[in-house]
């Protein structure tokens, strides 16, 4: 029951959802390879898609991959289970946040909770970087074609303008026009 | 719903209540669902605008509080602070509608986005751009990781967990379920156990 999978899937992806968008990325790649719902490289596209797309990111995935496995049923199903948590977890929370707030054992995980979503974004940069550079895999062959090269000189003019703090819509619509150019000046 | 016994008169003004409340909130949380590019940190200030200064919904001290909870607990933080404030605003409702209107764009509008992709997805330049806007996003996220890496608390523990973690989900290839339960326990014991002997220390 593939409407069942995808609520569950994201349900649970909601659930673990802690540090913004990009730190549950390493749990939807594993998720949704091991599923075999989509290819690493669209995954990578479709983070571009919903960067440059309004909303919450953990939504723009989930409505994406909902609607590529089971169209609109799939993607009500999917977007459904990412918000489900968030939406029981607070009616809850908002009732006693007073002692919420004070609460030594929420702050103890909290302490253990905020470091582990900087490592699991970090793991995220490494899954993203092996599709951005290396989608054929590492090989002798790969050091030989423009491909990497051109990948590498996009990723360095990006990460200036990152750090500069460019909006990150105007750095994804410029890497874009520059895969484009190089595209067809080296026929990739 | 119940209201804190040390809230301000802020739930008492006299407001529109029941259907016409859950429509304002649906709108109010449309409008900010539309408007904000980069979902969660990038939504805070709109939501501080419409929910603060424009409706009046939630005082200044409060939404700093719900965005605090919003933050520490799970789930996407615009959600959580949506369905927060809906249900502070009109109770269950006011939540349903709050967050069913700050969802409703994204899902529009990514599912009318799935067909143009997998119309013209690949389309030779539409194959070009993509090249460059995976190493665009590259950039975005080794942007996202430095600035988290900057706002972890500055201590040995901290950057243990970052690190094992790292490894255990990037190299290891352990579920990141597992992962963020076992950072959870191994922070909840030393915030425990740290606590103890600073209490230890202030008895002597």
């Amino acid at each position: 029951m593939i409407y069942l999978e995808l609520f569950l899937t994201f349900f649970k992806i909601g659930l673990f959802t802690f540090g913004g968008g990009y730190a549950m990325l390493p749990l939807v790649t594993e998720e949704v390879l091991s599923h075999g719902w989509l290819s690493g490289e669209l995954l990578v596209d479709f983070v571009a898609i919903a960067e440059s797309t309004p909303g919450p990111f953990a939504i723009n995935l989930a409505t994406f991959v909902g609607t590529e496995v089971g169209g609109i049923f799939g993607a009500i199903c999917s977007t459904i289970g990412a918000v489900l948590p968030s939406f029981i977890i607070i009616l809850i929370v908002a009732k006693v946040y007073g002692a919420f707030q004070k609460s030594k054992a929420v702050r103890g995980v909290m302490s253990g909770l905020k470091p582990a979503s900087v490592g699991l974004i970090a793991s995220a940069v490494l899954t993203i970087g092996q599709s951005a550079l290396f989608a054929t895999g590492i090989t002798v062959a790969t050091f030989q074609t423009p491909a990497l090269y051109i990948s590498l000189g996009i990723f360095a003019v990006t990460a200036v303008m990152v750090f500069k703090k460019v909006h990150p819509i105007i750095v994804i619509v410029i890497s874009a026009l520059l895969g484009i150019a190089f595209g067809y000046i080296f026929a990739l | 719903m119940q209201k804190g016994d040390n809230n301000t008169n802020m739930n008492r003004k006299e407001k529109k209540s029941g259907p016409r409340l859950w429509l304002e909130l649906f709108l109010t949380f449309f409008k900010i669902g539309l408007f904000t590019f980069g979902g969660g940190y990038a939504m805070i200030p709109l939501i501080q605008r419409e929910t603060v200064v424009r409706k009046k919904w939630v005082s200044e001290d409060d939404i700093v509080e719900i965005i605090a909870i919003a933050e520490s607990t799970p789930g996407p933080i615009s959600v959580n602070a949506s369905t927060f404030i809906g249900t502070r605003t009109a109770g269950f409702f006011g939540a349903l509608f709050a967050t069913l209107g700050l969802v409703l764009p994204s899902f529009g509008i990514i599912f009318g986005l799935t067909f143009v992709l997998d119309a013209f997805g690949e389309l030779q330049p539409v194959r070009y751009a993509f090249i460059g806007v995976r190493a665009g996003v590259l950039a975005l996220v080794l942007k996202a990781f430095v600035s988290m890496l900057k706002k972890c608390p500055r201590k040995a523990v901290s950057y243990g967990i970052a690190l094992g973690a790292f490894i255990l989900v990037a190299f290891a290839k352990i579920n990141a379920v597992f992962v963020l339960l076992g950072s959870a326990l191994l922070g909840l014991a030393h915030y425990l156990i740290e606590r103890k002997i600073l209490d230890k220390k202030e008895d002597e």
